[in-house]
């Protein structure tokens, strides 16, 4: 069969449907957690929220790196896109994000929407009158571009192009949930795009230290839920392991030249992740022979730690232990128009896909 | 953190650029991340990049995955 | 006119004006209201009740594919007028340039909007031009406003829908908003998606056979098909559901789409209509609207059910709720 058209067979309703059918025949009680934010998505569009019985839970985890980005982070964005001399090239998903007072789009700031960050390449070297930074937020899946980006701007000579990085690895922060008391997750349904750059191993100790199974799972509304079945499997026969369900993306090595290139260009640091505090190892800085790309080095921005709202529970919202119905700003002092916390305003936070796309209950 | 979408490679650029097909409108992407990619390959690509190539023979067994029957959800 | 730009003294209502009104407005819509040059158009309107519209336009990219400002500005407004059951009659223009345009652009955009104008049988009948420094217009601004007269027979509002009616959706979404944000992005989506921008009142001229029958028709611009069920489920009270199956949509709109992170049913439409209509004429309506060029690909895509809310019944068979978007729809990578 062409390929065309065993994509479409991963979208086929029949399927997908006979896969829904087999999931709400288990009757126990689990708890899942989709790490990754595009899948938060996807399993509301596709109607897999509310085809689910309500004992198969699933939980948003921290895969959305505007949601955790620190709030610090997006005021140094807005402080540097409003300098005369700089153009901050960022993607669409983070424009809306609010920093302590504004986001980049209600700020007077000179910004950019990006696809990717080979347009940022474009514009420095097409404005040399300009610095043109891009604000570097995304996971593994993401990193490589920005790495071959700054490699080839190097290589160019491009000389007004610089970044700021606030990137987040995956694998350390599931690390971290599990290593937390207040987390109850039976398995996980890993990013599928994240683990075509860094595959399979990375994820191991999941099965082999917490004795959880973990599905590395595509987009797909077949995907999912077969992920899930392969999660539910395990459960049953006590039998943790990790599993790729996206076999036709994913191999167990991952892409090893993205990989190199990542680690070229950046090393691994001690970062701060919204909601789960200060994990080791957890970001990327860039490496000294690419510092010169650095934004600190040529602006001197400093930023207050900002006051988080104190009834703000995004942190516990990423970590699965709480939903967006147990937060009293939920629908009041927090909706997508003039969201409180990050969880809100990115379109797949939890908060924000709870609220366009509805709890099953209500929706079915 | 994981909106990529499978492209076909149509065309090879210079630069390490290709030109791919996604369902009908195609665009430029940057192939850095990726060894050797022909015409006819079909490739993930999130933010301009591909970053993986899609194996056909694994698609197909993908595919199988999915439609396996269940013999434990049979009953009920 | 010797001048290939447009100076401050353009709008200063000396010679300089009047060779711009004469050579570029009135030589593109020529027309006795217009060319009279009076302060106020007179018109001789029928006794019956009129509709009057107003709009402006702000579109950036001007032009785009499938085109530019000046036929958006145009059938924007008769769109308006027509899906308030009325026939457009005459359109009002007032331009704001900024200083620098270029006139051989303007004079694209104003012989788009005569062609737009000549196609629904409507005549620009009064206008007013003002020039504004460098920087403070951002190349072009169009307001046009539009009065016409309402349909005996039809009476249409976003309140008159009930539970139980069919919602018609005149052909496939998506591609002005596209086309919009690929064109100003410089996203470089080939082949280039055009904007679907066109007068729709002869389509909903076809149908005025079932007046009687059409409670609503609204034209899903910004915010796309999710705001107009949005707009018409709280203004009647009631809920709708559509089918994903059944929404029309081309297959290069959905991959640009997904490429793009954007949801096809918020993207912007400047050619298309919504109908909400007695369900037991919806399929005479439907056959009769797919007679024209403009509706070939028109589908039943749901119908108004009890409760508020407007959901999607997806294809897995299971639903989820379409609700508001709070601002534009961006390009993601998430």
């Amino acid at each position: 069969m062409k390929y065309d058209r065993i994509i479409e067979k991963f979208k086929d309703s029949k399927i997908s449907q006979r896969l829904l059918k087999d999931i709400n025949k288990v009757k126990d009680d689990i708890s899942l957690m989709e790490v990754c934010g595009t899948h938060t998505v996807q399993i509301f569009k596709t109607g897999i929220k509310s085809g689910l019985n309500k004992n198969i839970r699933l939980l948003s985890g921290p895969g959305c790196p505007v949601c955790v980005t620190a709030a610090e982070d997006i005021d140094k964005a807005i402080a540097i896109a409003c300098r005369k001399d700089v153009i901050l090239c960022c993607f669409g998903d983070m424009i809306r994000v609010p920093g302590s007072k504004a986001s980049l789009d209600s700020a007077s700031a000179n910004v950019k929407i990006m696809y990717s960050p080979i347009e940022a390449l474009g514009l420095a070297e097409g404005r040399p009158d300009k610095k043109i930074v891009m604000f570097g937020v995304g996971f593994e899946t993401t990193i490589p571009a920005f790495a071959s980006v700054l490699e080839r701007a190097k290589k160019q000579r491009v000389n007004n192009l610089y970044i700021l990085p606030v990137f987040k690895l995956i694998p350390p922060a599931i690390r971290a949930l599990l290593e937390s008391k207040y987390v109850n997750i039976d398995g996980f349904i890993l990013p599928g795009h994240v683990s075509a750059i860094i595959g399979e191993n990375d994820y191991r100790f999941i099965a082999r230290e917490f004795n959880k199974p973990a599905v590395i799972t595509g987009f797909e509304s077949a995907d999912i839920l077969e992920g899930i079945l392969l999660l539910l499997d395990m459960i049953k026969k006590r039998k943790p392991r990790v599993k790729i369900e996206y076999s036709r993306s994913v191999d167990s090595k991952g892409n090893q030249l993205a990989k190199k290139t990542i680690y070229r260009v950046f090393e691994k640091t001690d970062v701060d992740w919204r909601g789960l505090g200060r994990i080791k190892n957890s970001g990327l800085r860039l490496r000294k022979e690419f510092n010169g790309f650095c934004v600190d080095k040529i602006m001197n921005i400093k930023i207050k730690t900002p006051r988080n709202n104190p009834k703000c529970i995004c942190g516990s919202v990423i970590t699965g232990a709480r939903e967006p119905s147990d937060c009293k700003l939920f629908t009041k002092e927090c909706v997508p128009g003039h969201p409180v916390g990050p969880c809100m305003v990115s379109s797949e936070g939890t908060c924000a896909a709870f609220y366009k796309y509805g709890d099953k209950n209500e929706a079915g | 953190m994981c909106l990529a979408v499978p492209g076909k490679i149509e065309k090879i650029l210079e630069d390490n650029y290709a030109l791919a097909d996604f369902g009908g409108v195609k665009k430029k992407i940057c192939v850095d991340l990726l060894n050797g990619v022909k015409v006819g390959e079909y490739v993930n690509v999130h933010a301009g990049f591909a970053i993986h190539k899609i194996d056909e023979k694994e698609a197909k067994e993908n595919l199988k995955l999915i439609n396996e029957i269940r013999p434990d959800y049979r009953k009920v | 006119m010797r001048q290939d730009r447009i100076s401050l003294s353009h709008g200063s209502g000396g010679s300089l004006m009047a060779d711009l009104i004469d050579e570029v407005f009135i030589g593109s819509f020529g027309n006795k209201i217009l060319g009279a040059l009076d302060d106020a158009a007179r018109l001789n309107l029928p006794k019956n009740k009129i509709a009057f519209t107003t709009d402006s336009y702000t579109v950036k990219p001007l032009f785009f594919p499938g085109g530019d400002i000046g036929k958006l500005a145009v059938c924007g407004t008769l769109n308006d007028l027509s899906v308030m059951g009325a026939k457009p009659l005459a359109i009002s223009v007032s331009f704001i340039i900024e200083e620098g345009f270029l006139i051989s652009d303007l004079r694209k955009i104003v012989g788009s909007m005569a062609a737009a104008a000549k196609e629904c049988g409507v005549w620009i009948v009064t206008g007013d031009t003002k020039v504004v420094g460098r920087k403070e217009a951002d190349g072009l601004f169009i307001n046009t406003s539009g009065v016409g007269t309402l349909h005996d027979g039809m009476s249409v509002s976003c309140r008159f829908v009930k539970e139980g009616d069919a919602v018609i959706l005149s052909g496939e979404i998506a591609e002005h908003g596209v086309a919009i944000l690929d064109s100003r992005e410089k996203l470089g989506l080939e082949p280039k998606i055009k904007s679907d921008v066109a007068c729709v009142y002869h389509l909903i001229k076809s149908c005025l056979g079932f007046s009687k029958y059409i409670h609503a028709m609204r034209d899903p611009t910004r915010g796309g098909l999710v705001s107009v069920l949005n707009e018409i489920a709280r203004a009647s009270g009631v809920g709708i559901k559509i089918c994903e199956n059944d929404i029309p949509v081309k297959k290069e709109v959905v991959s640009a789409c997904d490429l793009l992170g954007l949801d096809y049913l918020s993207m912007a439409n400047e050619g298309k209509v919504v109908f909400f209509v007695d369900s037991g004429k919806a399929k005479s309506i439907l056959s009769r609207l797919r007679k024209n060029k403009l509706a070939k690909k028109a589908r039943i895509i749901g119908r108004a059910v009890k409760g508020r809310q407007v959901f999607l019944e997806t294809r897995l068979g299971t639903k989820r709720l379409l609700p508001l978007l709070e601002g534009e729809a961006l390009p993601r990578i998430c």
